[in-house]
């Protein structure tokens, strides 16, 4: 089938979009009632982030968007256009893993690790924002829309703490996503 | 090609075309032929001490996987491009009777393949667990809002799920029962009620210088495993299936499904690699849905999914036990109980399930830590209109042990004692040693030496005089403090669940495969199996990898549940490696140096990816890799079967008495919380803990367990509160309306220690002691240190009721009930003394 990025309406009721997932450009057609996390999950196989609870309360299904920790969940595809998408396949680099996920290896971090992908990407987006500080209870509040069932938190924190010393925040006071 | 993977990487980074001559320089004189054995052998990387694979903090055998997101659950498993994807239709009622199921509509509903009914199952209809009475689709009786009526596969996830509401459904309805005191009073249970009895309670009750009563209501829990409930069923070649499910007991699963589908268990494969959370809540109730996707995999010859919505997960599936329970006992003077009488009621849902072993598991916990003294212990089993509730984490021991922490929060205030005095009294001890069914405690004074350290190493008495001090000053933040202990008894009370196999595979490159009936669900029983093989071995844990379970590896496992996980399949993986390594022993003797006449086969040992044979001068060194080679050049089996049988327990249900355990885990908490009374908002702002492991296998884990369970614990007691509304509803069926621990609740000050320098007294696994369930208990401290701040509105005189969980709510209740008591007392005129 050909496709024109300009033509976004598709005859089928569906709509293309241009995202940038794990630094690849992609494009999706897909019907616009299609959320993210859905897209990543089943059009693009990146199983990494997980379906917890399907209504943005878990956390188990966060990416970045942009940079912004974004529950994948409650994001239709269709509104992700021209944005870049980072999924947990996408944390680390050609240099190794994100300081978050060495953190997360070295505190061990998780339990039965179906959280670990949301908890590692709000950790990330986190650390880099120089709006949260860096105490344990601005990182807790930060931190309190990803659900542990098995209770890892104490291990979780101080894995952030402990990568903090490798991440340099980011975004300044006043910037918004 | 096995030996191209194997080549060392040079050390800097070098052009590609130096790279592959260096690569095509290495495979000189390797790569060729086609014999059976490895060209390169695994090699140990680190020398680790002396057995010291075992004990070292290692980390999770998925760890890489785990922070990659390429750690694969059910969901994630890349499915046939034409699998058919299942939705549910469930019963809107409570109960009734089903009068019609018109699914005309349904079938002809866009991208529906197949729609069934319990007319469409080939064989069992019944997939109850243990007893009779879990039918798989509604056959006419309706028994709880969720309970399956039909099942729709469609093309799309969606489509079948829009499929589903084109159903037709009436129902007769009739009123629900919900309560389960009423249950109990009209004599409608499940299973037969249970009693226990030592000595003579009456006269206990009768003769004790004191005598209480109190009641109280524990609440359920939701099991929310971040992974819900999922399976995908495969097809295969012959007339059966093969079922990808997230599970804690395949070998029960292959077990139904081969019965729903009137074919053979070896036709049935299940294969379980890890769960996302499971706590007991996929021990039997992971089973329907994989024996429903079977049915559909068969009738189609497609792959069929099925993964329950979170909503429809938590209505469908049961939960933990809510119970009422009631207390009256005696004591002395010193608060020390003379005996009794505990009646413990369990909600057990519709059918029995596992609720006969949970309810005496809750009746073998009435005692906690201490000695009830002449006490009758009786268990009731009371049925519902709501869904089955099942196993989870504690099996209903966590839920009786809140019966006689009550009684000694309520006894210590009637005294006028502290409540840890009261419970220090009460600890089992010398001559007060046999539990009221039957068992010796064993390790008798370990709970008090926990106890002590606890004591001091939380500073318990300073804290104790520092916050009477605050309440005296504070009149609205009140705060509390509670020491509690557990003693949890280790083993399947169904005696025959207590065995394990294993199957070890060594290859001839030397790397070693371990395949054990247990299933891993972040409770970190993969890790510790391998550590086990590793160490029996004398290898690295990186040469030994562990496989997904799978019934055709082995067979007829028990579910991986009761904290038993490591203690059996532990064993059972040590008796494979210590048969192996024997076996390699006898080989190595009479192969190497035959000149010399063998080697010595006394003294030989496994170490750091040797076998050693002599000492000093004579010793001779044998790398494993070259070993196994020689071993199966020379026709030695490289593989073996283990197996484990618990021993010593027993339990005699119509005399009531036995040893229904093979030894007790221990610990204790202290918690400290800030109530604000005119809200009932609370926190709790530190916790610290000793817990008893035996001899560690790994202590990462351990205290992870131990962490993870007392949040939990906290959850089930304070937040987790189930709503059912009048219609038997239940209405808090998500994250929104049902609230797990979230980080918030971490306490800002949380010390888990392990008790040190006490191996288990019985031979576990390497004098280990079983860690998944004891620890959840030692939430009970948040819950006791709540009524002690609530106590402190009275001049601790009084503890009040709290039932649980300890909403905010209910904990705002119970402070307006103290200064309403109170009012109403100071506007009495003084009566004289107890009138008690």
């Amino acid at each position: 089938m050909m496709e024109h990025s300009e033509t976004r309406s598709q005859g089928s009721g569906e709509t293309t979009v241009n995202l940038t997932v794990n630094g690849e450009p992609c494009q999706l057609t897909l019907p616009p009632n299609v959320v993210l996390l859905d897209a990543l999950r089943d059009r693009l196989g990146l199983t990494g982030t997980k379906k917890g609870c399907d209504h943005g309360q878990c956390g188990a299904c966060t990416v970045h968007i942009d940079g912004q920790a974004v529950n994948s969940c409650l994001r239709l595809a269709v509104m992700c256009e021209g944005r870049h998408i980072t999924t947990v396949e996408g944390l680390a680099s050609d240099v190794g893993l994100h300081p978050v996920q060495q953190a997360f290896l070295e505190h061990d971090a998780y339990q039965c690790g179906f959280c670990t992908p949301g908890q590692m990407m709000s950790a990330a987006a986190l650390l880099e924002d120089s709006r949260i500080a860096d105490d344990d209870a601005a990182v807790r509040e930060a931190m309190s829309g990803n659900l542990c069932r098995c209770g890892a938190y104490k291990n979780i924190l101080s894995a952030i703490q402990d990568a903090r010393r490798h991440v340099s925040p980011q975004r300044t006071e006043g910037e918004s996503p | 090609m096995r030996t191209l993977t194997n080549i060392k990487a040079p050390e800097a980074a070098p052009s590609v075309s130096h790279e592959s001559s260096e690569a095509r320089k290495e495979q000189t004189g390797r790569n060729k032929g086609d014999g059976p054995l490895a060209r390169d052998t695994t090699t140990v990387h680190r020398q680790s001490a002396t057995g010291g694979s075992s004990t070292h903090a290692r980390a999770h055998e998925s760890a890489i996987k785990h922070v990659t997101g390429r750690a694969a659950y059910i969901d994630d498993i890349p499915a046939p491009s034409d699998v058919l994807h299942i939705a549910l239709g469930l019963s809107p009622v409570a109960h009734g009777r089903l009068t019609r199921l018109d699914l005309e509509k349904v079938k002809r509903a866009p991208g529906v393949v197949d729609v069934i009914t319990i007319v469409d199952v080939p064989g069992h209809t019944d997939i109850g667990p243990v007893f009779p009475g879990d039918p798989i689709f509604v056959d006419d009786e309706i028994s709880y809002v969720g309970q399956t009526l039909f099942a729709v596969a469609a093309t799309s996830y969606k489509a079948a799920r829009l499929a589903v509401k084109e159903a037709v459904i009436e129902i007769d309805e009739r009123p629900a029962s919900l309560d389960p005191v009423t249950a109990t009073e009209r004599g409608e249970f499940v299973r037969p009620t249970h009693t226990h009895q030592s000595g003579d309670w009456q006269q206990a009750l009768e003769s004790s210088a004191h005598v209480l009563e109190g009641e109280q209501f524990v609440g359920g829990q939701e099991h929310f495993y971040l992974e819900g409930q999922a399976c995908l069923v495969l097809p295969t070649e012959d007339e059966g299936v093969m079922v990808y499910t997230s599970n804690q007991h395949p070998s029960e699963t292959q077990k139904l499904v081969a019965e729903v589908l009137d074919i053979p268990f070896h036709a049935v494969t299940m294969e379980m690699r890890r769960m996302g959370g499971g706590f007991g809540g996929k021990e039997t109730q992971a089973s329907p849905w994989a024996c429903i996707a079977a049915i559909i995999a068969r009738r189609t010859g497609r792959a069929a999914k099925l993964r329950l919505p979170r909503a429809e997960d938590t209505r469908a599936t049961g939960k933990r036990h809510p119970f009422n329970n009631r207390y009256r006992l005696g004591f002395d003077d010193q608060g020390v109980l003379t005996g009794g009488d505990i009646t413990v009621i369990g909600d057990c849902g519709y059918s029995p399930d596992l609720s006969d072993a949970v309810v005496d598991r809750a009746m073998f916990h009435a005692d906690n830590a201490y000695s009830l003294g002449q006490a009758r212990v009786t268990g009731h089993r009371a049925k519902t209109n709501t869904a089955s509730n099942t196993a989870f984490r504690g099996f209903g021991g966590p839920q009786g042990m809140m019966i006689i922490e009550a009684a000694m929060d309520d006894i210590a205030r009637h005294l006028g004692e502290d409540p840890l005095t009261v419970r220090k009294r009460n600890l089992y001890r010398l001559g007060r040693d046999v539990t009221h069914y039957g068992q010796r405690v064993e390790q008798i004074t370990l709970l008090h030496d926990i106890v002590e350290q606890l004591e001091a190493s939380s500073d318990y008495w300073s804290r104790r005089k520092a916050i009477a001090e605050f309440n005296a000053k504070s009149p609205i933040i009140k705060k509390g403090l509670a020491l509690t202990p557990v003693k949890f008894g280790i083993s399947f009370t169904v005696q025959h669940l207590n065995q394990a196999g294993a199957l070890l595979l060594v290859y001839t490159d030397g790397s070693v495969s371990i395949n054990h009936g247990g299933t891993e669900m972040g409770q970190g029983l993969h890790t510790k199996v391998c550590q086990v093989v590793a160490r029996e071995l004398g290898l690295d844990l990186e040469q030994v990898r562990i496989t997904a379970t799978r019934t055709d590896k082995v067979p007829n496992t028990s579910p991986t549940a009761a904290s038993s996980g490591a203690d059996l399949n532990g064993q059972a993986a040590r008796d494979a490696a210590s048969k192996l390594r024997e076996r390699l022993f006898d080989f190595a003797a009479q192969h190497f140096d035959q000149e010399l006449g063998g080697l010595d086969r006394e003294g030989m040992r496994l170490e750091g990816g040797e076998l050693i044979a002599g000492v000093g001068e004579s010793e001779r060194r044998i790398p494993w890799g070259e070993l196994i080679q020689k071993a199966y050049l020379a026709r030695v089996s490289l593989s073996e079967k283990g197996f484990y049988a618990t021993p010593l327990i027993h339990y005699d249900r119509d005399a009531a008495k036995g040893r229904p355990f093979y030894y007790y885990a221990h610990g204790a908490a202290v918690a400290e919380v800030e109530v604000d009374t005119l809200s009932g908002e609370y926190r709790l702002s530190r916790a610290d803990i000793l817990h008893d492991v035996g001899d560690s296998l790994n202590p990462a884990i351990d205290i992870g367990q131990i962490e993870g369970a007392f949040i939990q614990g906290m959850g089930w007691l304070t937040s987790e509160e189930l709503k059912w509304n009048e219609q038997g509803r239940l209405i808090s069926d998500g994250p929104a309306t049902y609230k797990i621990p979230a980080f918030g609740d971490l306490p800002p000050v949380f010390n888990v220690d392990l008790l040190q320098g006490h191996p288990n007294s019985q031979a576990s696994i390497y004098r280990s002691k079983a860690v998944g369930e004891p620890p959840f208990m030692l939430g009970i401290s948040v819950w006791s240190a709540l009524r002690d701040a609530l106590a402190s509105l009275v001049d601790y005189r009084h503890c009040p009721r709290l039932d649980t969980p300890a909403t905010p709510e209910r904990v705002l209740m119970a402070a307006e009930a103290l200064r309403n008591a109170t009012l109403v007392k100071a506007a009495q005129p003084e009566t004289s003394d107890d009138p008690a």
